[in-house]
């Protein structure tokens, strides 16, 4: 008996003479093939991103049909989809004495934190990447400030907002009082909460919006503009009617990496709220997640809502990905 | 695009044009709008909280010259240096590592699934670039599970301890540096691809006449082209991972380990209220580096983030 390594490892070193054989030179080594002499590059980051990150995602889809809860180890001779039951319709799982509140109100603060952040985004960079494309001085200096906020951590940021929201000393409360509005509670106040948050994302992230858009303009022919004048277009309608339907895949990849950006907030709504508690009023499926499984311990019912979480990642992202396939842009 | 500037009979205001006018308020004041939070936070950064008022937080501690201001003090970014030591010091440990290995590691992916071309590799392609978009909560409770009771790497760490330098706490560092590296691996991949679909395949192709092998090409041709990439890539991961706070939070947990967006969480918060001087110095300073890289490589992360 050949120890089948000893094959391989023959087969690699006489790979040359097998070519040079004849009968087997079009089958060849399979050892030859590029995809087999490139595997040492693509093979290693491959197995890496296929444990954690493919492994991980079905590993979580297991884990969300157990009953996993508190200390321990998960159990996973039954399986079942009363977490997901749970999730969409509330009630009290067999796996804890207390009633446990269905997800809707954090799905829904996730898709009006969503679409609102990423839609003011949007709009707000198209107008500075129009205005910063007016052939300005100074273009490198406005376009570093305007992305400059895009360097720092949700951490940070929520940090900086705590204290322009502040009642008595932030700046947002003094500039309020200027002009004879309040001081308003923002940061605790259920009512603004969700819209606060939004804003300092928006403060954040509508430099990034800026710059995909301003290369966006920028890949667009002069003659365009020039033809639109030529035809004795005003501004306004030149860039509505002309302009801006160009600029339609660079509002897709904007949209689906701010969508992205949008479902991560988890980071500034922890940083912002010490902690785990935004409370109901800012409450979304990301930090949702996180205080159902590190905080009250109830892992696998936290593993459940990131499968939820993660389907509607995926239902934004493969159309995306998918058109961009068949456009050869991958 | 093309400007009125200068053209007969428009309004103008001192030779300008009321339109560059406006232009430049419109431009200067969305400027202001993105600063001010950043300078509000420096100003109250030093001033000393005995002093502070709060009256004027985006004025310079001016007292006694301007009453309510308060006076300029250090001691606010001292606290922060005392209260985020041990955070920063595990956040390079983390970063430094982290960003050359899946700098590295990306380079060598996209390499092998570009410049190299077989058939299938856009499959394999496909899943890497899907890694970019993945909410990270749909892998957490596999990977705390991963890290503390499936590897057990506080068990090889144990005995390392007795070393110099080395912490028995540090194996959570480490286990972060994999996690990073891993979630780094897709933006890195692509970022590299872009760039290696653009090198012309000449040199490769006649590299290959003359009977190179694959890994001569990358180390001969390849690396030496991808220097300008990985100035981009790694500016682009030390922010990320610098900035992270969810994987610290699940992985790290709490102890010595935490990272210095762990630590900010909760600094100036005490039972006699908000010292905001310090929380705002805190902010600064764990935001630092990564001000500071980009205020010296703008250009490089603007590339990074608009790929």
């Amino acid at each position: 008996m050949r120890n089948p390594l000893t094959v391989l490892k023959r087969r690699l070193s006489e790979h040359r003479e097998v070519r040079t054989d004849g009968g087997t030179t079009s089958a060849g080594s399979i050892l030859d093939r590029d995809s087999v002499r490139s595997a040492p590059f693509w093979l290693p980051p491959f197995l890496l991103i296929g444990l954690f990150i493919y492994g991980a995602i079905a590993w979580n889809i297991v884990l969300s049909l157990t009953d996993f809860q508190g200390l321990g180890t998960p159990d996973y001779s039954a399986l079942d989809f009363e977490n997901y039951v749970v999730a969409f319709f509330g009630g009290t799982p067999s796996w804890s004495e207390l009633t446990v509140s269905p997800i809707w109100n954090s799905a829904w603060n996730t898709v009006v934190l969503m679409v609102s952040f990423s839609v003011v985004c949007l709009a707000l960079g198209l107008v500075l990447a129009i205005l910063v494309d007016q052939e300005i001085r100074f273009e490198n200096t406005f376009r570093t400030i305007y992305l400059l906020p895009m360097s720092l951590s949700f951490v940070v940021t929520a940090k900086f907002w705590l204290y322009m929201y502040n009642v008595e000393t932030g700046l947002v409360n003094l500039f309020l009082g200027a002009v004879g509005v309040g001081p308003i509670e923002i940061v605790q106040n259920p009512d603004l909460k969700l819209a606060a948050v939004a804003f300092a994302l928006i403060w954040q992230f509508s430099g990034y919006a800026m710059i995909v858009y301003l290369a966006g303009l920028r890949a667009i022919p002069t003659s365009h503009f020039e033809a639109a004048r030529v035809d004795g277009a005003s501004t306004v309608r030149m860039y509505w009617r002309v302009i801006i339907p160009q600029l339609r895949t660079a509002t897709v990849s904007a949209l689906v990496v701010l969508t992205v950006f949008s479902l991560k907030a988890f980071d500034f709504l922890f940083s912002m709220y010490g902690g785990y508690q935004p409370g109901p009023s800012a409450d979304i499926l990301a930090t949702r997640m996180v205080r159902e499984a590190y905080s009250n311990g109830n892992w696998a019912y936290g593993s459940a809502i990131a499968v939820i979480l993660f389907i509607m990642a995926l239902a934004i992202v493969t159309p995306y990905i998918y058109s961009q396939y068949k456009r050869g842009e991958l | 695009m093309s400007t009125e500037t200068g053209r007969v009979g428009e309004w103008s205001l001192f030779g300008h044009s009321l339109r560059r006018v406006v232009l430049y308020s419109i431009l200067v004041g969305m400027g202001v709008f993105y600063l001010i939070p950043i300078e509000t936070g420096i100003m109250t950064s030093i001033i000393n909280p005995a002093s502070y008022t709060g009256s004027f937080p985006y004025l310079p501690p001016l007292e006694p010259l301007v009453p309510g201001t308060g006076t300029l003090s250090l001691e606010p970014w001292q606290g922060a240096i005392d209260g985020l030591g041990q955070g920063l010091v595990n956040s390079v440990i983390l970063v430094v590592p982290a960003t050359i290995f899946s700098g590295l590691l990306g380079s060598m992916a996209a390499f092998g699934l570009t410049t190299i071309s077989w058939r299938g590799q856009i499959g394999i392609y496909i899943l890497f670039v899907a890694g970019i978009f993945i909410p990270y909560q749909a892998v957490l409770v596999p990977l705390t599970q991963f890290w503390y009771n499936v590897v057990p790497l506080q068990a090889v760490f144990a005995p390392l301890a007795t070393l110099p330098f080395v912490q028995e706490y540090h194996w959570k560092l480490v286990a972060l540096i994999i996690t990073h590296t891993a979630y780094g691996l897709p933006i890195c991949t692509l970022l590299f691809r872009a760039h290696y679909k653009k090198l012309s395949d000449e040199m490769v192709e006649a590299a290959q006449l003359d009977g190179a092998s694959v890994s001569t090409i990358y180390r001969r041709i390849i690396l030496p082209l991808s220097i300008p990439m990985f100035a981009v890539v790694f500016i682009y991961q030390f922010t990320q991972i610098w900035n992270d706070l969810l994987f610290a939070l699940t992985i790290v947990q709490f102890g010595d380990a935490a990272v210095v967006t762990q630590d900010l969480v909760g600094i100036g918060v005490s039972q006699s209220g908000t010292n905001f001087p310090l929380r705002m110095a805190a902010a600064l300073l764990a935001a630092l580096p990564t001000l500071l890289v980009y205020i010296f490589f703008g250009d490089k992360f603007a590339k990074g983030v608009a790929a």
